[in-house]
């Protein structure tokens, strides 16, 4: 490997690949396996230099719309979130499709297939498709350097956002990668047409003409994409077309990376037409390897079914759910499988559970007591490290669904008559989207006790800073909760009863109460000691 | 050449130390690399595991094949044998002997003990009190990597290396005491393969 490479995660790849290629802002709500993305940013001794802005948003929402508040000002600007934070930026992003873009933006959504630190393994193609922009799908870090580089020049040629796609293997895999010139940042630029983001319906009828008139296009760039490649194979009795990382799984496989059969690695969206044309023209039977849901297989493969044989996730040739791996390629080609021993019974799971002294589990203790006299599953939970709390010893919590929905869920539970309902959330999932419904609970005086358990960090995924910290009591003010029913505690064992006692009594008030047990998250206060320490020796 | 690796251990145990000083020794030899990690939910006290592809020639799948690693590292017992079914028959399980306790039902020691000898090729060493000897208990990571040089295609002196690298802003007392443990840990296999 040649020396002058840097070794980047395929996270930080994007990233260098955007500040090299002239980004001005980066805009990012913190969420696995994305998070590195920013913090790579925030960290770059370059990045600083070029101002480029790089602080957390609220959440992935606040955080599209304010990269394409800078797109319209004519600058390069990026947004990353995991693939559920796509879920709560969709209404800004789909949108964007129709507006087109001013200067070049790119939306990184990174996937999380088996679920290592999500709910779900949603693919975020469907958006990319859904919105009819370019998808960029990187099969290693050095395209994934390469893509954020070019991206913002796509996104300008086409005027659309280009959603860059990638998994978590792509994501938390370390490679080296070369570095291209750096590129200037644009001009401050208002859009030629200064209606062109007023999406009012007759504005809006003409930009959704454009962007239909603008697929073919697309479909051309795919076509002559590097990043779309066919390459010859010997042995036509199957076809294989691969999307994304897939394509390492399947040559994996082969003596010095030599696939047999014809292979289309395909890595940019829409799907290049002529070349998949080609490839089933020439092939007895396709198999589609993909990383995530089989959308290339259903695009190819049609309602009807009635071409050639397509083999893939649908027809069983590969699992239904889960990330791949080369052995389940290996399995889906025929060909040996190796294996080593099995596992011995001797060892146990081990799931993840939360740090000793977290204050979490204080907050547990004591909100397990407090609730004996109710009885079990009354208490609706959220995400972050407390979400542990659904594991035993605990054993304390009855629901995670998404950010935000602890405090609706048991408002809408109340309003069904369970009383009292109890909310367990986060200070940065308050933030994200607590705070909406919290507005509608005290709309209603609705009977709920909130906890906001505050450890003055965004903890689960590392650490980040919460928009949180230091506004929770205003802001439940604000929102109007009365002060009377805004109870702040310490969460320690030597507070035990106390903490009981103050929960038994806002459990039996009859309306909106926010209980805020607030501590320090362990490790983000040992991170910050050594910072401070390190400071003071400089 | 290739080296195929899995390093294992408990979120929090810091396997990524073990992982960044083989890549930077790896650099150094102008060797491809590939290093998946693991980021997320596992970190806060699950198990966790790094894959490690060292080759002289691209290497294609970021994860290893089943049945294909030539070694596990594992900082923790009982962790080293969660990933046997990807260690290859002629390769090495270089495991430390220390437990990390943090679930309900830890099987008993000796039974992980046994179950560690009956890999063909494995080296069972207490890092702990190696690194202790050393000079402190935190470099129980570097004795391991010390252990497991002896089965890395690397030369020795690219890894001591890597580790002034790796450890050059924390000055040289720090550097020390950290080759000091990972010529330790080389030695104990040396003696012990
Ligand atoms: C929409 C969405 N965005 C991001 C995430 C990733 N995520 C999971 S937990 C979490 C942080 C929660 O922080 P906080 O509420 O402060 O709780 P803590 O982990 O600190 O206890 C994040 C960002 C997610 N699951 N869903
Ligand atoms: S990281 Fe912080 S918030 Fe999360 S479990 Fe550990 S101490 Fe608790």
């Amino acid at each position: 490997m040649n020396n002058n490479k840097l070794l980047l995660l395929g996270d930080e790849a994007i990233a260098q690949g955007a500040i090299d290629g002239g980004l001005s802002g980066i805009y990012a709500y913190p969420g696995t396996p994305s998070t590195e993305i920013m913090e790579y940013v925030q960290g770059s001794k370059q990045a600083a230099e070029l101002n480029i802005h790089r602080q957390w948003s609220t959440n992935e929402k606040t955080a599209m719309e304010a990269a394409i508040g800078m797109s319209y000002a004519g600058k390069r600007a990026m947004v990353c979130f995991k693939h559920v934070g796509l879920n709560v930026a969709a209404d800004a992003f789909i949108n964007a499709s129709i507006t087109g873009i001013n200067g070049g933006l790119i939306v990184v959504s990174a996937d999380d297939p088996s679920m290592h630190s999500s709910q779900n393994e949603q693919d975020s193609r469907f958006y990319g498709k859904f919105s009819m922009i370019p998808i960029l799908e990187p099969s290693n870090q050095q395209e994934a350097y390469d893509m954020a580089y070019f991206g913002f020049e796509l996104s300008e040629k086409l005027n659309v956002p280009v959603l860059m796609r990638i998994t978590t293997r792509m994501a938390h895999s370390r490679a080296g990668v070369q570095r291209r010139e750096v590129k200037p940042q644009n001009q401050l630029r208002l859009p030629s047409d200064p209606r062109q983001f007023v999406l009012l319906p007759s504005i809006a009828r003409k930009n959704y003409k454009k962007l239909l008139v603008s697929q073919s296009a697309m479909e051309l760039e795919s076509e002559k994409s590097a990043y779309n490649q066919l390459i010859p194979g010997t042995d036509k009795s199957l076809g294989i077309i691969t999307t994304g990382i897939a394509y390492n799984y399947l040559i994996e496989n082969f003596p010095n990376h030599k696939c047999p059969y014809p292979v289309l690695k395909v890595c940019q969206y829409p799907i290049p037409r002529k070349q998949v044309t080609e490839l089933y023209n020439d092939c007895e039977k396709l198999l589609i390897i993909e990383e995530g849901y089989p959308i290339v297989e259903e695009m190819i493969k049609g309602f009807l079914n009635i071409g050639k044989t397509i083999h893939g996730r649908l027809d069983g040739t590969l699992p239904r759910d889960g990330e791949l791996n080369p052995n389940i390629v290996a399995k889906a080609l025929g060909l040996p499988v190796t294996e080593g021993e099995p596992m011995p019974v001797v060892v146990k799971n081990r799931p993840p559970s939360l740090c000793p002294g977290c204050g979490h589990r204080d907050v547990y203790e004591d909100l397990n007591e407090a609730m004996k006299e109710y009885g079990t599953g009354r208490v609706f939970s959220d995400i972050g490290c407390y979400t542990l709390g659904a594991l035993p010893p605990f054993n304390a919590i009855n629901s995670c669904v998404d950010m935000g929905a602890s405090i609706t869920m048991a408002k809408g539970a109340a309003d069904a008559g369970l009383v009292p309902a109890v909310a367990v959330i986060g200070d940065s999932t308050f933030t994200h989207s607590g705070m909406t419904g919290l507005l509608d609970a005290v709309i209603e005086n609705s009977p709920i006790t909130v906890i906001i358990s505050d450890n003055s960090t965004t903890g689960m995924t590392g650490g980040q800073h919460s928009s949180a910290t230091g506004r929770i009591v205003e802001i439940c003010k604000g929102i109007g909760v009365h002060p009377d029913h805004i109870r702040v505690v310490t969460p320690l064992k030597k507070n035990h009863e106390e903490n009981v006692k103050i929960i038994k009594e806002e459990l039996a008030y009859h309306g909106v109460s926010v209980i805020i047990p607030q501590r320090e998250c362990i490790q983000t206060f040992a991170r910050r000691k050594k910072a401070e320490k390190k400071k003071s020796n400089e | 050449m290739k080296n195929d690796i899995i390093v294992a251990g408990v979120g929090g145990q810091g396997i990524l130390s073990i992982a960044a000083a083989i890549g930077l020794a790896a650099v150094n030899s102008n060797l491809y690399i590939k290093q998946s990690e693991v980021h997320g939910m596992s970190q806060r006290g699950g198990d966790v595991q790094s894959h490690f592809r060292i080759s002289d020639k691209p290497i294609a799948s970021d994860l290893i094949p089943a049945g294909k690693a030539d070694m596990i590292i594992s900082v923790e017992p009982m962790e080293g044998l969660r990933y046997l079914p990807f260690l290859a028959p002629t390769g090495w399980l270089v495991t430390n002997v220390t437990p990390f306790n943090n679930i309900p039902d830890y099987p008993n020691i000796d039974d992980i003990l046994s179950e560690i000898k009956a890999v063909k090729n494995h080296i069972a060493i207490d890092a702990d009190a190696i690194a202790k000897e050393a000079g402190s208990t935190k470099a129980s990571n570097i004795v391991m990597l010390g252990a497991a040089s002896l089965f890395l295609d690397i030369p020795f002196e690219r890894i001591e290396e890597g580790i002034r690298q790796l450890f050059g802003k924390k000055g040289n007392d720090v550097i020390q005491l950290n080759l000091k443990a990972l010529r330790l840990g080389r030695e104990f296999s040396k003696k012990n393969r």
